[in-house]
């Protein structure tokens, strides 16, 4: 931490508090300094010109802004930068491999997925979580038996993904593309 | 305005922090903080990040027989690995939030900021929990979960003092929770019921939320079902249930908001409570009244009722999608 609270700029307002940060963002170190108040949603799309992920709430309502945290699904708009020196950070521009799509890529395209696809980056970054969750045997609200591993049929991808809005109403291609993915 | 940003590596650098910094918001998975940081609704002058804690993030079978789960342990840890254990407790975390708001939030978390609405606090009270407080200056404090909840966000908590964890018994009985909202994600329970049978005790715990000023217990509900069950046989009269739940409601003390009326919340914990109760003692008695109640969870595990639909609280006392 670079910040001394009490400076004070040229123009009478306090220079913010920041921070240097060396993150690693699909699988490439981005060193960047930042404000301490600064959101990872904000950070890579304003530092890191990463713009995948999207900014439809900022309050956790509504998932556009979904990328994963050591594998897991986290919102960005809710993840403090200066938190996020320390863990692998994948966005949707991560999910393919060079040129080859990332199978719920090819999957969405496929199924008509999205219409206006400003969601998209973010439930793409939901489902990949989502699966890896299902493939760990994590049970969601609508598992009817916990001794099992879920079976992921149209309700349980339907409850899994309910951290994702799209404002279009293209949930019948995702739950079909997360459906032809995870089978 | 600026934010100081501390971030302590171990939990007595952390308590250190709250004592120099009693105004430092304390942050772990950030998905209620931040919130409010990102709508300018609070601008703290320092954030207490409790992430490089490892300490917080562990959980154990302590002597006593109780589980001791670290403030730091995500709802998706917990649905996972303590959710046999647990089950009220794991059934109300399903329900939290959204998938990504699961993997980042902790009941720590929920109990920080103390909100009527939390979906952790009415398991905790119906299982008798304890919270771990500690302060640099003082110790430890345990303070049970019925004296920790003061008023809407207040919690007994003091300014220098941080959450540590929860105590809690492992389930002895069944468990279940229960929530009315308009969808399972992202909404705020319009209200909210939890009942924990003990059957080693012959009594049963419960924890309304979302129905007053703080989450609370149902007390005369509580005595109610301590004197009347039927731990011999099994056999549950049909206007039992009827007169827990009524008893419930009367332990509410809502109010009309933009989620509901109070009206409509006194009678949802009614029907919460009542259907919660019947789900339960089917379950303990579903092997036979030969057998009596069992003393340990049951091994099968039955989804819980789950959110219910505003307006739709009349339904038969069957979890709902039971079936699936």
């Amino acid at each position: 931490m670079n910040g001394e609270t009490d400076i004070t700029g040229a123009d009478g307002v306090p220079d913010p508090v920041t921070a240097d940060l060396r993150l690693s963002v699909n699988g490439v170190p981005r060193p960047v300094t930042v404000d301490t108040r600064e959101t990872l949603l904000d950070t890579l799309r304003e530092h890191l010109g990463l713009t995948g992920a999207k900014k439809g709430c900022d309050h956790g309502q509504c998932g556009a802004c979904t990328v994963l945290v050591d594998g897991r699904r986290a919102l960005s708009c809710l993840t403090l930068t200066v938190t996020a020196d320390d863990v692998e950070i994948v966005t949707v521009e991560g999910l393919a491999d060079g040129d080859a799509l990332h199978p719920l890529q090819a999957a969405f395209i496929e199924n008509d997925a999205l219409q206006c696809g400003y969601c998209t980056p973010g439930q793409l970054c939901s489902a990949a979580g989502a699966l890896a969750e299902a493939a760990d045997g994590w049970p969601s609200a609508v598992t009817p038996d916990l001794s099992a591993p879920p079976r992921l049929d149209e309700t349980e991808i339907r409850e899994r993904m309910s951290g994702n809005l799209c404002r279009c109403g293209a949930y019948p291609g995702i739950v079909a593309a997360v459906g032809q993915v995870a089978r | 305005m600026t934010m100081d940003f501390l971030r302590p590596a171990t939990w007595a650098e952390a308590l250190e922090a709250k004592a120099e910094r009693p105004g430092a918001v304390p942050v772990q998975g950030g998905t209620d903080v931040m919130v409010e940081l990102n709508f300018d609704v609070r601008r703290p002058d320092a954030l207490l990040d409790l992430n490089r804690v490892a300490a917080l993030g562990e959980w154990s079978a302590e002597e006593d027989g109780r589980l001791r789960v670290g403030a730091g342990v995500t709802y998706a840890r917990l649905i996972a690995e303590l959710g046999d254990r647990l089950p009220g407790l794991a059934q109300a975390a399903r329900t939290v939030g959204s998938p990504q708001i699961r993997n980042r939030g902790t009941v720590g978390g929920n109990l920080g900021a103390a909100s009527p609405a939390g979906d952790g606090h009415p398991p905790l009270l119906a299982a008798g929990a304890e919270i771990e407080v500690e302060s640099a200056a003082r110790g430890v404090r345990m303070i049970p979960a019925e004296e920790f909840y003061l008023g809407v966000k207040r919690s007994a908590l003091e300014p220098d003092e941080l959450i540590r964890a929860f105590w809690t018994r492992p389930a002895g009985g069944p468990q279940y929770f229960s929530k009315v909202g308009t969808r399972n994600a992202m909404v705020i329970a319009v209200c909210s019921f939890a009942l924990a049978l003990h059957p080693a005790e012959r009594r049963a715990g419960t924890g309304i939320g979302s129905a007053a000023p703080t989450p609370r217990r149902a007390v005369a509900a509580e005595e109610f079902l301590a004197a009347e069950l039927d731990w011999d046989t099994g056999r549950l009269d049909p206007g039992l249930p009827r007169r827990f739940g009524e008893l419930a409601a009367g332990a509410a003390s809502p109010i009309d908001d933009v989620r509901g009326t109070a009206a409509y919340r006194r009678h949802a914990v009614a029907v919460l409570a009542r259907r919660t109760l019947t789900w339960a003692w089917h379950d303990l008695w579903a092997a036979g009244p030969h057998e009596g109640p069992h003393d340990g969870p049951r091994g099968r595990v039955r989804r819980p009722g789950g959110p219910v639909a505003p307006g739709d609280p009349g339904d038969p006392e069957k979890p709902r999608r039971e079936a699936g």
